[in-house]
């Protein structure tokens, strides 16, 4: 069992605020760091790993600093975002290589183990530079699994994995995690991080958002108000039949735009209410297009909740 | 010593492309002494302008550089020195492994063809080809330790190596006296002296001196590496 506590951590870049004093602690089983690109998701992967050391406040594995501690590698296995591995060794030479450097009894032994777990054994004579992106992926896996580590931490893993690749993977994470191994991994997707992890982190703008169950941040997220843009026949008689409904609270007559802007408390009522609605009035829908689903305003309403 | 981190080192540095690289120096040596033995000239001025000016003043020198930077430089720029770093492995046991590593490829891409050129140029007579391989020897170990250590402080260590060797050991000690006193080359040339003899190598700077300051840069290089080393920060690429 194995944990990893951030203690009011902060980290500038000169002027530029990295991570902004965040404070939590990361247990055995699989927690996701959610965060839209630019949130700070690597920077507190790197000082967790030992690659970075916090501009103020502590990042410790049970109690032992982090940053300029060799010792805690014996613990940690890092898959690092960036792909490049020895591009020159095959790959069994790479895990190998490995297993050496972490001073295993038996190295031989511990890489076939790692490279048979994330089922690369068939690749492992190809040279890694032939590799594809998800077999480098995992090959990385293999290389900071060699070791039998208590604490896995992946930056952004699923990067660039097809969809059978990213099934794999998270398959072998959700095995780690029943292990009791303590898993954390970052992504800038929501789905894919409450596929996997029961309990996810957010972090935005380099502040830490929210943070606990799936579900509970599934909801915040899902019951923000949402903004529609909407085009129809007769807009004006759509939009008051519309506000007779109690799922939207304001509709604007946009003249310029020739549309209507609706405001939507309740997602799942107002997509069933819409097209009911103009069909009962005999309304044509030109157009129906969220305004405002990109990933950073509905990470910038769960800052503000 | 570690042998991993030696054999993956030895790998990535002949491995790629650097290592039929490292083979042009060389071969320009021996080529240039294979033609310039057969001419009838001043023996003796030729030899110590090519192994003194194109060998240790310009081949050696830039031979430090690609081994040198090569031994760590170009994994700190891929980010695959992550591996080694993530290890329970003492930094200093990394950098003196890696120092190893360049300091004997340099011995043989350098101061074995300085050794076959000073043969062909002048056989045995004087000790001018002994001489010119010690001053290779010892430079080369210098300059591989003080570009090993420009490869952990700085992205640009091939530029910042290069404005070194060759803006201030060629250029500014060709001109001013005192610069040589703070050059690998000039240290090299000190050491030489004293095993070849005054008539083979000529040095501007005493043995007194050059003994202690070649200490003092290599095993200075040395630490001052691995306690960066074990600093070292990952650029967060979001």
């Amino acid at each position: 069992m194995a944990t990893i506590t951030i203690d009011k951590v902060s980290r500038w870049f000169g002027n530029v605020v990295a991570v902004n004093d965040i404070t939590m602690s990361i247990g055995p089983g699989v927690t996701g760091l959610l965060g839209p690109n630019g949130a700070g998701k690597s920077t507190l992967i790197h000082m967790m790993s030992g690659f970075l050391a916090p501009s103020s406040g502590a990042v410790t594995l049970d109690g032992a600093p982090i940053w300029r501690n060799q010792q805690v590698y014996r613990q940690i296995g890092l898959v690092p975002e960036r792909e490049s591995v020895y591009d020159h060794l095959t790959g069994w030479e790479f895990v190998l290589a490995n297993a050496e450097l972490h001073g295993l009894p038996q190295p031989g032994a511990a890489a076939r183990r790692a490279l048979d777990l994330v089922e690369m054994a068939y690749a492992k004579d190809r040279r890694t530079g032939t590799y594809s992106k998800g077999m480098k992926q995992r090959v990385k896996m293999a290389s900071a699994l060699v070791h039998d580590p208590a604490v896995l931490l992946l930056d952004e893993p699923f990067n660039g994995m097809d969809p059978r690749q990213r099934l794999q993977l998270m398959e072998l994470l959700r095995r780690f995690g029943a292990d009791g191994r303590t898993v954390l991994f970052s992504s800038h997707i929501l789905e894919e991080v409450e596929q996997l992890a029961r309990h996810i982190e957010v972090v935005v703008a380099g502040r830490h958002a929210a943070s606990g169950d799936f579900r509970r941040i599934r909801r915040l997220m899902t019951d923000r108000p949402h903004r529609y843009l909407v085009r129809s026949s007769d807009d004006r008689r759509l939009a008051a039949a519309l506000i007779a409904d109690g799922s939207t609270t304001g509709i604007e007559v946009d003249e310029r735009e020739r549309a209507l802007r609706i405001e939507a408390v309740n997602f799942q009522g107002f997509t069933t209410l819409l097209p009911r609605v103009a069909r009962e009035a005999g309304i044509r829908l030109y157009t129906v297009s969220p305004a405002d689903e990109s990933l950073e305003s509905v990470f910038s309403y769960l800052v503000s909740a | 010593m570690n042998p991993t981190v030696a054999r993956l080192t030895l790998r990535g540095l002949l491995g790629r492309r650097r290592g039929a690289l490292l083979l042009v120096a060389p071969a320009l040596l021996l080529i240039v002494s294979a033609i310039a033995g057969r001419s009838n000239g001043d023996a003796h001025g030729l030899t110590v302008k090519i192994l003194g000016q194109l060998d240790l003043g310009t081949l050696t020198p830039i031979l430090g550089l690609v081994i040198g930077t090569g031994v760590i430089a170009t994994e700190i720029d891929d980010g695959s020195i992550v591996y080694l770093l993530a290890k329970p492995l003492p930094r200093w046991k990394i950098v003196t492994t890696k120092l190893a590593v360049a300091i004997g490829t340099t011995w043989v891409f350098a101061a074995v063809p300085t050794l076959l050129a000073g043969l062909l140029l002048y056989g045995t007579r004087d000790g001018v080809a002994l001489g010119y391989t010690v001053a290779v020897l010892v430079a080369g170990a210098a300059y591989s330790a003080l570009f090993l250590l420009l490869g952990v402080v700085t992205r640009h260590a091939v530029v910042a190596g290069l404005a070194y060797a060759l803006v201030w050991e060629s250029l500014i000690g060709n001109f001013v006296q005192g610069a040589r006193t703070l050059s690998v080359q000039q240290w090299g040339r000190a050491v030489a002296e004293a095993v070849a003899g005054d008539a083979a190598v000529g040095a501007d700077v005493s043995l007194g001196a050059a003994v202690p300051l070649l200490l003092v840069v290599t095993v200075g290089a040395s630490v001052l590496a691995s306690v960066k080393l074990a600093g070292l920060t990952l650029a967060a690429e979001e």
